[in-house]
């Protein structure tokens, strides 16, 4: 009994410590060399068999609070709220659905950031530093509760607003091949 | 015994040493609202001064008259009735005249108070004030639109007239404080104020947040410059006019680097399509003494140093770092020097 107290006062301090990298704050990222190599795949059909397995690159700022909130401070400050609103969508389509036109992984919606989607998207390419894109990233996906609700801010900043990321319940990506503007409603 | 007198008066020497610059002290005013604050703190000051020696000699006497008694006489003193209402009266006197000297004193505050609301009058520049993190921006308000002129960290004041101060913040609570002019003013958001200054003197007036404000809260402070009115005049109407257009080619070139970059997307410079509001305005970057509000001198140099690694001067700041390569930056460098 007593050895498993011991035990536990010696884990408990390791595994909470893990949960300090929450507010970690970094400042200073080794700016990109190069712009991001290859087109992330948005679905897994593709020509021919199917030759290789789709590596997508995981975002490093998905479980940090810091970066989450720098992501919703750049999706503001970059007009992103100009067409997507904010994640309820307008000229844009809605970003806090289950429903991803590009797919809703990490990696496919810094590609349609960095390279821009056609009828409307732009292009942030050189625009925005990676790290930056990587924020809003993870921001546009607490909008849809894939972010990790424990990194996700607990409230929102406005008195009155929406019901904040941390609670909001997980939707699963579904792919659509259409805006849902193309949809006729039957 | 030797050794400890030169270590005091090394330390005192040091401590004179923060008398030498005039630089940010309300105690050295050159302002109508400061010498009104300097005077009634000089009165504050002196009067509790006073008091406080008297209320210390006042123990020291009591002290030294114990220890001089009888060791008997310490024993038990029964008060007697005489004694009884002269300490009455002691302690009754004493009570009235501390009412008296704060009531005194209330009147000054509340004259001090009346004499700096009587300078909000007669103001004909009035200039926007709002804070960042962290950063001042200035928009010298006009009733013409056009003629509206945005700057950043450096504000030019006239000399001898009243100057209107709209304070307005963009995220949290600063605080607008140049000691040598006026007191501090909140500035809050959602919330505006408004704060007038009038310099006597013409000279560079440090001022500083005075509102903790997050990570780089030392590290946000301006420039209150006051000049005569012509030189004054002279600078709004240079500062009203767009960037001028590049002329060599790598000047051209930077303009291009500036224009196809992260740059773009945060600053503007007026004249060009670069029109965003996040960053301080750089029409006339080149013409300000220092960067990053007060951090670092104004040369190619540290405005180089500041374009690669931000963070490292100034940790937490909203700029990122940049990876530019050699050429392009040296061009950038060149167009932004051109910006006076």
């Amino acid at each position: 009994m007593k050895r498993l107290a011991l035990v536990i006062l010696v884990i408990a301090p390791i595994v909470i410590s893990e949960s300090c990298k929450r507010e970690e704050r970094a400042y200073r990222i080794q700016p990109p060399d190069a712009e991001v190599a290859d087109a992330v795949p948005v679905t897994s059909f593709q020509v021919g068999p199917s030759t290789q397995a789709a590596t997508m690159p995981s975002n490093p700022y998905e479980n940090n609070a810091y970066a989450l909130t720098e992501g919703q401070r750049l999706f503001n400050a970059m007009n992103c709220v100009g067409c997507h609103f904010h994640g309820g969508g307008g000229i844009g389509p809605p970003l806090m659905d289950s429903t991803w036109i590009y797919g809703g992984e990490p990696a496919q919606i810094f590609d349609t950031i960095i390279r821009g989607r056609p009828n409307g998207m732009p292009s942030f390419r050189n625009h925005l530093q990676d790290s930056q894109a990587w924020m809003i990233v993870a921001y546009v996906r607490s909008l849809s509760g894939n972010a990790n609700p424990n990194a996700a801010p607990g409230r929102d900043d406005n008195m009155n607003g929406p019901i904040p990321p941390a609670s909001i319940k997980k939707q699963p990506a579904t792919q659509s091949s259409q805006p849902p503007s193309t949809v006729m409603p039957s | 015994m030797k050794t400890l007198r030169g270590q005091l008066s090394a330390l005192l020497l040091l401590m004179l040493a923060g008398c030498a610059g005039n630089h940010q002290s309300a105690l050295d005013p050159h302002g109508a609202q400061a010498y009104t604050i300097h005077h009634l703190f000089q009165l504050f000051f002196w009067v509790t001064l006073v008091i406080y020696v008297l209320v210390l000699l006042a123990v020291l006497y009591v002290i030294v008259r114990r220890r001089r008694e009888e060791p008997a006489a310490l024993v038990a003193e029964i008060p007697t009735a005489q004694s009884e209402k002269r300490s009455t009266v002691t302690v009754g006197a004493l009570v009235v005249l501390t009412i008296v000297i704060l009531f005194v004193l209330l009147v000054f505050d509340f004259s001090a108070g009346r004499t700096i609301a009587a300078l909000r009058e007669n103001s004909d520049v009035q200039i926007k004030i709002t804070g960042h993190q962290w950063w001042w921006e200035a928009t010298y308000e006009d009733p013409v639109a056009h003629q509206e002129m945005t700057t950043a960290n450096e504000f030019h004041i006239p000399v001898g007239s009243v100057v209107r101060f709209d304070l307005e913040s963009h995220d949290v609570i600063h605080s607008f404080w140049v000691p040598e002019l006026h007191g501090k003013k909140d500035l809050i958001p959602g919330h505006p104020t408004s704060v007038w200054l009038k310099a006597d003197k013409p000279g560079t007036y440090e001022g500083q947040c005075a509102e903790f404000c997050g990570a780089q809260h030392a590290h946000m402070r301006f420039l209150v410059i006051a000049e005569p009115r012509d030189k004054y005049n002279a600078w709004l109407d240079h500062a009203r006019q767009p960037a001028p257009e590049p002329v060599f080619e790598n000047e051209k070139h930077g303009k291009q680097v500036f224009m196809g970059s992260t740059c773009v997307m945060c600053h503007a410079i007026a004249g060009t399509s670069a029109g965003a509001g996040l960053g301080p305005d750089l029409t006339h970057v080149a013409g300000r003494l220092s960067l990053a509000a007060g951090t670092i001198p104004n040369n190619p140099g540290h405005l180089a140093g500041w374009i690669i690694d931000p963070q490292r001067i100034k940790p937490g700041v909203i700029m990122p770092q940049h990876n530019i390569p050699p050429k392009d930056l040296r061009d950038l460098l060149a167009y932004l020097e051109t910006l006076k």
